[in-house]
């Protein structure tokens, strides 16, 4: 049972009640350790409260919401295309995949709006260049907290590289919001295949060097492996997805189980193992990374050509040219740029699966030019729960691992 | 009383038999199935589908505010099972004088978060819920943000146009 409230005055209470009432034959006596929101380790701002015996957690309660912005609520005052710049904000690791899904879900609402294959594809291999860059910061920073320093800085040039693509495909490094309501923000610019294939084609190499650094660092293994155990059960029952319960033994992935914007045409493996401890979970990211690179290695080849937008003009901003040159666009323009566009009445939950697991937008219309409610069902939020499972029981020591292992990002947690 | 369109999904007809009374209604838009639940049934149907029927899942629980609708509130239980590869979304109506609705999280423990979040921006309470307070807002917060009729900006701040008649917000 938790007991323990987040109230200071309860948590010196619990305090004092232990004090008093540990048995006097033993030394041990217990203590509440609060970590965080500003220890580094946490990855952003969480807050735990532990409970401790001696080096061992007795109880773990994560407290969360410190980085709550209302991304939900500010949703339903935008237009439709306007809440593509929130989805972005949402986790600054998996941008793509947010904008992926929002205009997935919108799409679906729409309904009789087809996206055209070459913009499909680019959103695949923009979502997996995403993933790159996630994974990579999640290994980096993972690795600095248990104390291999250089990986970081490995991890941070690949990512580099990455970002630059992002920026030359839409001028941002970050808060890309390049996927939009239609297909994407602007075309593919020129000389995009020679930058993403020389990045690609060194790629997997790079990541045989992560490997070595790490699997051959004998501290590494014993800080990870056996450490951060939880039962497939609870991970399931406690709502955990993604990588983590990859690593648990389940071969579920959403790119594969439920296709979605072309996946089905991708040659590629669910990476998975049954240890499911902390050196599972980083084994099967390192893998994710290299089917990653394969996905994106068949997008370059295979690129479809043809149009990178779909044929709506009531919805898509037309091309500036005709815009120039054509009344009739000139007035979609006008009328999407100031109203927006409706979308029909009516619901969808449409899901994806993000470098963290699974990402679901609920979105409600009323038929009206903005969202009546839009729910993010996001990864972080659901793997968060599972920290107790993991935490309780374990050494202290073990405890930034574990965390790390997880994978969250604070603003996914909190939107 | 099941719609017409589930006629023929397994999961809901299989339910419909177990529980007569419980849907009281369902769409399948977009290709999703989607029950309506009489909310005292609750807590026993989402107990049938994850036993008998592999809804192993949880994957999320929200609300929608219909405001100034009676009742008022819509609660949102979106299932997976793995299994069958199926996704499945009950539906509660909660009205506004009687906020309270049973928690689930006896049947998964998911639930318990999400229905935190539910309580904290929608102020809907569930009974049997072992920890309900606040997740996201400050402990001290007044108001339940998602509420349609709770301003985008919060009480808490006043802005030049409140003060000022002549600036356009």
């Amino acid at each position: 049972m938790r007991e323990l409230t987040l109230n200071t005055d309860t948590i010196t209470a619990v305090e004092a009640e232990h004090s008093v009432t540990a048995p006097p034959e033993t030394s041990s006596r217990r203590m509440t350790l609060n970590m965080g929101p500003q220890h580094p380790s946490t990855h952003g701002v969480l807050r735990v409260v532990l409970e401790l015996d001696g080096e061992t957690i007795v109880l773990a309660v994560p407290d969360i919401g410190f980085l709550h912005t209302g991304i939900e609520k500010e949703c339903e005052v935008k237009t439709w295309q306007q809440a593509v710049t929130l989805t972005d904000r949402v986790d600054y690791l998996s941008n793509l995949s947010n904008n992926l899904v929002y205009a997935l879900t919108v799409e679906k609402l729409i309904g009789d709006i087809e996206i055209p294959p070459r913009a499909q594809w680019t959103r695949v291999m923009m979502a997996e260049l995403q993933r790159l860059n996630s994974h990579l910061v999640w290994l980096g920073t993972h690795a600095l907290d248990i104390g291999a320093m250089t990986v970081f800085f490995y991890c941070f040039r690949e990512r580099e590289d990455i970002l630059r693509i992002f920026e030359m495909f839409s001028g941002q490094r970050m808060m890309t919001s390049y996927i939009r309501i239609g297909g994407l923000a602007l075309e593919p610019p020129r000389g995009w295949q020679q930058a993403v294939s020389k990045f690609i084609t060194a790629f997997p190499s790079k990541v045989d060097e992560y490997e070595e650094l790490l699997d051959n660092n004998p501290i590494w293994k014993r800080r990870t492996q056996g450490v951060g155990f939880a039962p497939l059960e609870d991970l399931l029952d406690l709502g955990v997805t993604g990588p983590m319960i990859r690593a648990a033994g389940l071969k579920w992935d959403i790119r594969k189980d439920e296709p979605y914007s072309s996946y089905e045409q991708f040659d590629f493996d669910v990476a998975s193992r049954t240890e499911n401890d902390v050196y599972a979970r980083y084994r099967v990211r390192l893998e994710e990374m290299r089917q990653s690179a394969r996905i994106i290695k068949q997008a370059v080849e295979g690129m479809p050509e043809g149009a990178w937008q779909a044929n709506a003009p009531k919805i898509v901003l037309p091309d500036r040219e005709k815009m120039k040159t054509q009344m009739e666009a000139l007035i979609y323009h006008f009328k999407i740029v100031t109203e927006g566009f409706r979308v029909p009445a009516g619901e969808a939950y449409q899901v994806v699966e993000s470098p963290r697991g699974e990402i679901g937008y609920y979105i409600v219309s009323d038929g009206t030019a903005k969202p009546y409610r839009v729910f993010m069902r996001t990864p972080s939020f659901g793997n968060l729960q599972a920290l107790p499972a993991l935490l309780e029981g374990r050494l202290l020591a073990d405890s930034i691992a574990s965390l790390g292992s997880m994978d969250f990002v604070l603003g996914d947690v909190d939107r | 009383m099941l719609p017409e369109q589930l006629k023929d999904h397994p999961g809901a007809a299989a339910l419909d038999a177990a529980f007569p009374q419980a849907i009281t209604g369902g769409h399948a838009e977009h290709g999703e199935p989607t029950l309506f639940i009489s909310p005292g049934t609750i807590v026993e149907v989402c107990r049938y589908l994850k036993d008998q029927r592999k809804f192993v899942r949880l994957s999320a629980i929200t609300a929608v505010d219909w405001h100034p609708a009676d009742p008022r509130f819509e609660v949102v239980y979106l299932l997976h099972s793995l299994d069958e590869g199926s996704r499945l979304r009950l539906k509660c109506w909660v009205s506004e004088s009687d906020c309270e609705i049973d928690s689930v999280t006896g049947v998964w423990r998911a639930a318990n978060w999400y229905e935190r979040e539910v309580f904290d921006l929608f102020g809907i309470r569930f009974r049997n819920h072992p920890d309900l307070r606040r997740i996201l807002m400050p402990t001290d917060w007044v108001g339940h943000p998602l509420r349609k009729d709770y301003p985008v900006h919060g009480y808490k701040y006043s802005y030049q146009s409140d003060m000022d008649p002549t600036c356009e917000s």
